[in-house]
Order: C-alpha cells, then sequence, then structure tokens
C-alpha cells in the first residue's frame, strides 16, 4: 500500500513580506516528497488555523522575520488547541532570537530552524519526528 | 594604441600556448580549490582576461569619459575628487523620539545623509492602532501614524541643510507629503527640500511585497508624485527605482540589473503616456542597486547599469537633456548575504561589497552592521558601519582616480557581458508587453524563485562556500542585541489615541471625503493627500481612503 504523502502548511503570519526561505522551503519539501501548501503573505492567525484544518495538515512551518514572533506564535497555538487542532505539528524559522526559544516551545513549538539551517535539516526533522494520524 | 599590441593571430597563438603549456600543465599539479570558477550568481569566470577580450572595444563609444555619454564611467566629470558619495544608513526603530536620537548620532558621527527605515505598519499604510499591527509596532523600523509623529522625527535636524531618503512604497506620496508639510514647519519650502522616496511599486510586486494596490491605480499614484515634484518639489528624486530587493529575493546580478533597468523603463513609459515631458521628469528619477559577493560582477553591473540607461533615454525616448541619461543611484550591501554564525565576519562582507559599490562609482551608500541577522544595528555596530565607509574614503586610496578599473580586461569584458545579458531580458519583457504584464504573466518572480533555489541547492551541495556556515564552522560567544520591547508599542498607542482626541475631526473627515473624490477621478492626488496630513488624517485613514477607491493587490500563491 502506498504510504501517504505527509501534508505540509507553510505559513507567513502578520506583516512580514519576506517570502525567499518560505518559497525555497515549500519546494525543497515538495521535491522530497511531502505534500505542500503555501499560504502566501500576511496571513492572521486565524486564516492560518483555519487553512490547516481545511487542508488537513500534518505539519504547519511558520516563516517569519519581522520580530512578531513572540505575540503571534502563542496566538496560533491557543487557537489550534481550542479548535481541536492540536495534534498538529507546528515548526518555525526566520529571524528568531535564541532567548525566545524556550518561551516559544513551552507554547508547543516543536522545533525552531533558525539562519544557516538547510532544506535538508528540516526535511530530515520531519521525516523523523512527524508521523501522519493513521486514517479515522 | 594598437601599435603596442602585437596582431591579433599573434596574440591568440601565444594565449593558446600559454593556456596549454603553462596554465593546464600547472593545474594538473595543482588541486582545484573549487569545482567551478563562478560569480555567486552562477556566472563563468575565465582564468585570465587579455587584449583579445577587448577586441573591437571603442573606447569612446562603449566608455567614454567620464561625466560623457554613455556614462560607463561616471555620470559627473569630478566623481568623488568634486564630492563623495552620501554616507546614508538605513535607520529606524521603536518611537520616532527613539530615531531622532539615532539620526543626531549618526549625523554627529559623519554621517552625511538620513535614511528613514519606516515599521511594518506603516510599511502597508496602516496604523499602529490597527488589528494587524499587533507585535510589529516599532520592531523593523520607526513608527509613523501621523504627520506628529514625523515632526518628532525630525525635531532639531534643519531639512534645508540635510537631505532623507525615504524607504516607503504604497504610502510613500503620503509620507512625502508629511516631510514637506514639517519642512514648511520648519520655515523651509518644498523648492529647496532635497531627498528620495523609494516609490517604486513595480519591484514590490516582483520581490519586496509590500504592495497595497493593484497595479493601475499605484502606477497613477507614482506619475502623480513625478509631476507634481517636477512643479513643486525640484530638488526631490521621486523615486528610487530598485533592484537591491530583487536581488535580496534571489535573483541574479544580471536579473537585478535588467529588471530594474525594465522597471524604470515602464516608469517612463506610462509617465509619457500621460504627456509629462521626458525631460522634465526624468532627471528626478533614481536608482538603487545591491553591493551582493563577487566584488567584480557587482562592479560591472554597476557601469552596464549606467550605459544601457543612458543609450535608452537617448536613443529609445528620444531624450535631450544630459541629466535625463544620468543614472544615479543608492547602494545597499547585501543583507542576505549577512551570517548569523560568527557575526564579526559580516564587517568584512560589507567591507568589500562596500567598496564594489564605490569602485561601481555609487552616489550614495549603505553599509549594513554585523548583527543585522539578529537585530536592527546597536549603536555599536552600526558606527563600525559607517566608519567602514569612511575608511574606504580616506584611507584606501580608491577615490583618487575616476573609475579605476575602466580598462581592465576583466571588468570591461564583464562590463560588456552584462550588458548583453540585461538587455536580451529587456527585449523578453518588451515581447511581453512590458513590467506590468510580465508581473501579471508571474516571469520575474519565477525567475527569481529559481535563481533563489538553485543558489540554495549549491550552498548545501557545498558548491558554494559560506564561510561559518558551511565551511570553518565553530562555535562562538552571542553578541549584545539590540532590543525593542512592547513598551513602545504602548506609548504609540497611547500617543495616536490623544491625536485623533485632539485634532479637529471635522476637517479631517471632510478633507478625506475630498480625497476619496478626487481619487475617483484623473487629477493630480498630492494636493488633496497633503490636506490630509496636515489636518492630522493618520496614515492608515488616508490609505482606507484610497483603498476604498483603488482595491487591494491580491497576489497568486506560487512557489
Amino acid at each position: 500500500m502506498a504510504e501517504k504523502k505527509l501534508r505540509v502548511l507553510i505559513a507567513k503570519p502578520g506583516l512580514d513580506g519576506h517570502d525567499r526561505g518560505a518559497k525555497v522551503i515549500c519546494r525543497s519539501l515538495r521535491d522530497a516528497g511531502f505534500e505542500v501548501i503555501y499560504t502566501g503573505l500576511r496571513r492572521t492567525p486565524e486564516e492560518i488555523v483555519s487553512s490547516a484544518i481545511q487542508e488537513d495538515v500534518d505539519v504547519i512551518g511558520l516563516s517569519i522575520l519581522s520580530g512578531a514572533h513572540n505575540v503571534l506564535f502563542p496566538k496560533i497555538m491557543d487557537l489550534l488547541k481550542k479548535k481541536g487542532a492540536g495534534d498538529i505539528t507546528v515548526i518555525a524559522g526566520g529571524v528568531i532570537a535564541d532567548k525566545d526559544i524556550p518561551h516559544l516551545e513551552k507554547n508547543g513549538i516543536s522545533k525552531i530552524f533558525l539562519p544557516g539551517s538547510s532544506t535538508q535539516d528540516i526535511i530530515k526533522w520531519v521525516k523523523e519526528n512527524v508521523r501522519e494520524e493513521t486514517p479515522k | 594604441m594598437k601599435k603596442n599590441n602585437p596582431p591579433k593571430k599573434d596574440l591568440e597563438r601565444s594565449f593558446n600556448l600559454w593556456k596549454k603549456e603553462k596554465y593546464k600543465k600547472a593545474m594538473e599539479n595543482d588541486f582545484y580549490i573549487q569545482k567551478e570558477y563562478s560569480t555567486v550568481s552562477g556566472r563563468k569566470i575565465k582564468s585570465v582576461y587579455t587584449p583579445l577580450d577587448l577586441e573591437n572595444f571603442d573606447y569612446l563609444k562603449q566608455s567614454g569619459f567620464p561625466g560623457e555619454f554613455p556614462y560607463t564611467r561616471g555620470v559627473h566629470p569630478t566623481m568623488y575628487r568634486g564630492r563623495l558619495w552620501t554616507m546614508r544608513q538605513f535607520s529606524g526603530f521603536g518611537t520616532a523620539e527613539d530615531t531622532n536620537k539615532r539620526y543626531k548620532y549618526l549625523l554627529s558621527h559623519g554621517q552625511t545623509g538620513l535614511s528613514v527605515a519606516f515599521h511594518l505598519p506603516t510599511l502597508m499604510g496602516i496604523d499602529s492602532d490597527h488589528p494587524l499591527a499587533e507585535g510589529e509596532i516599532g520592531k523593523c523600523g520607526v513608527t509613523v501614524d501621523s504627520l506628529a509623529d514625523m515632526e518628532t522625527l525630525f525635531n532639531g535636524i534643519p531639512l534645508d541643510k540635510i537631505s532623507t531618503s525615504m524607504t516607503i512604497n504604497p504610502p510613500a506620496a503620503v509620507l512625502w507629503a508629511m516631510y514637506i508639510a514639517v519642512a514648511e514647519k520648519q520655515g523651509v519650502s518644498p523648492k529647496v527640500i532635497s531627498g528620495t522616496i523609494q516609490n517604486d511599486i513595480l519591484k514590490e510586486y516582483i520581490a519586496q511585497k509590500t504592495f497595497v494596490f493593484p497595479p493601475k491605480p499605484s502606477m497613477k499614484l507614482i506619475v502623480d508624485t513625478f509631476e507634481y515634484g517636477t512643479k513643486e518639489v525640484p530638488r526631490w528624486n521621486t523615486i528610487s527605482i530598485s533592484g537591491y530587493h530583487i536581488r535580496e529575493a534571489g535573483s541574479t546580478a544580471a536579473q537585478e540589473l535588467a529588471f530594474t533597468l525594465r522597471d524604470g523603463i515602464e516608469y517612463v513609459e506610462w509617465s509619457q503616456e500621460r504627456g509629462l515631458d521626458i525631460d522634465e521628469f526624468v532627471p528626478r528619477l533614481s536608482f538603487f542597486f545591491n553591493a551582493h559577493n563577487d566584488f567584480f560582477e557587482e562592479i560591472a553591473k554597476y557601469r552596464a547599469a549606467r550605459k544601457i540607461w543612458a543609450e535608452v533615454m537617448r536613443e529609445r525616448f528620444g531624450a535631450k537633456n544630459p541629466r535625463s541619461m544620468w543614472l544615479r543611484f543608492h547602494t545597499q550591501t547585501s543583507g542576505v548575504s549577512l551570517m548569523a554564525q560568527q557575526p564579526y565576519n559580516n564587517v568584512i562582507r560589507v567591507a568589500i561589497q562596500a567598496l564594489a559599490g564605490v569602485l561601481g562609482g555609487t552616489q550614495s551608500l549603505h553599509t549594513n552592521s554585523l548583527d543585522e541577522t539578529y537585530a536592527l544595528p546597536s549603536e555599536e555596530a552600526v558606527t563600525i558601519a559607517l566608519r567602514t565607509q569612511q575608511i574606504i574614503a580616506h584611507e584606501s586610496g580608491v577615490i583618487n582616480c575616476i573609475d579605476p578599473l575602466g580598462g581592465s580586461y576583466f571588468i570591461e569584458k564583464l562590463t560588456s557581458e552584462m550588458e548583453k545579458e540585461a538587455k536580451d531580458y529587456i527585449k523578453k519583457i518588451d515581447d511581453m508587453g512590458g513590467m506590468v504584464k510580465a508581473i501579471e504573466l508571474g516571469f520575474p518572480q519565477k525567475e527569481i524563485a529559481d535563481s533563489a533555489y538553485w543558489y540554495q541547492q549549491a550552498v548545501e551541495k557545498k558548491d558554494k562556500l559560506i564561510v561559518g556556515v558551511n565551511a570553518f564552522e565553530m562555535e562562538h560567544e552571542p553578541i549584545p542585541l539590540f532590543d525593542i520591547n512592547e513598551t513602545v508599542a504602548k506609548q504609540q498607542l497611547a500617543r495616536l489615541k490623544e491625536i485623533k482626541k485632539t485634532r479637529n475631526n471635522s476637517q479631517v473627515r471632510e478633507r478625506l471625503r475630498d480625497l476619496k473624490k478626487a481619487a475617483e477621478g484623473d487629477i493630480n492626488l498630492m494636493p488633496f493627500i497633503l490636506k490630509c496630513v496636515k489636518a492630522y488624517a493618520t496614515l492608515g485613514e488616508i490609505m482606507d481612503s484610497l483603498k476604498e477607491v483603488f482595491g487591494e493587490y491580491k497576489e497568486p500563491i506560487t512557489y
């Protein structure tokens, strides 16, 4: 039986318009065999969570370079829990200060990929740490 | 001049002999350091360049003297001997008070021009009290919601003595109006103020992505600024046609050059259609390029840019005024080339990139700070960045003669190559129906995404090395970082509330109504925007009125 492809939502929360990294990650995840949905720019936490649920994704990747992550990430994590989608794995990357990481991880972000991370690192991590949901 | 070089056949023979007997033989015993000798854009570079590469080089036609058509060697006859490039550090954070302090610091330490970085809500034309502004206030630039903030920003800074560049795009007309109003309050006439608004919407759709309105109304508003500037603010650069962001988004050097110039052509065409006189508004169009890695490719890029623009203006548009043919530009060293690992290495990267900008003849320069992969520049880091420019200017000797690399076989050949590549792209976009059409078709966006992907692969395969990242890695101590906390937001929200309470609200409503009505027609919007701004209508209120008429741009989602 063919293994179901893992579904990943790459999201750009907040006003940040830097999409080079997000797009490169989308492409490399797709080339590595994942189903990738890109939200496009400037999505609210509500829009991101709604897309994630609608698209039935296994992973959400948040890309943010504007410094608004400490405010936006906890909002997203809260909403996911409220909507019963707390089992979706959430990873993040962009410009996130080391000192912010513990707080974000406590909020439920599973892994933060800092500048200099390779797409191979990300693919490897997702393959090793995310199991797709068994069919309900 | 031909007398000193042997005839071509003899030179070719000698070169081939050298290549076979000396170069290739030596390479057999040497070890390859790189798989391929190419620039960061993937352009292959030969082992050595000789007079053979400049076989049909016509000095007067291809180079000319500095300040003479086609301006390859520089737009002014004296270049840095007559006047150094402007040292103009892009800067802004927190409240207007915070940034005003930093501006005064930089000016007191030798900076010669101002450059304003606005925070994301301002860039997107929304106020600090908008729901989408949450978490973003003051983080990426200075908070400006109304004229009141602008007054604070330039408090104690004489606008008749200093020129200011403002990085702002869809709301450019509004921030420009605010600046004009602040100057007037200082008793400085719009006829005297000097500066630049970035105001380049095409590259927003292509790369920077701070767009608001769709292309047609955006172009209309931009042509309004050209028209207004020509008549009322003659010393102002009404646009900074940018390649910086296109390059940061992942393009090659040739794509940066081509798309920027073709954007320029688009602006000129749309203005011409409106009936503007080329020789009146084009002299105030300026450009903005990246100074990326690959030192020589960048220098060649700037030289090719000047030559292409001069020829395009004279031949394609029939410009008569030499000033219409001068490509004047600002340069910023590449942000994306800075690394978080071993951040002090960034000082060296910036120095080399800044040097390329200077050897390329830039009119204005921003050097990045070493800590910008993590945060906005600390005072210490931005001081080093400024000193980098000062050391280049006063210690390195590179300003002693104009276009010092002109005549180099390598540089002249590279300049020609880049010129040809850029012209091919320009023709391609012409054939598509122009830049707005090309953007609709997703063409420049795709070229950029492909180049960005290619580069990332190259780095991960170690075909391109980055010191500290995929080579020479090591642990290092964290560096002190500049922090912007949420008290900025609290302060700004309180201030905004106060403005909205104390201003004449019926006057604001009336002026916004007039603006909206004007936007529905063809009339130049600048006077209406000025009126709104002077009544302390907020940026968000003004932009909302325009959004109601112009609509909002929806970007097609691709990757």
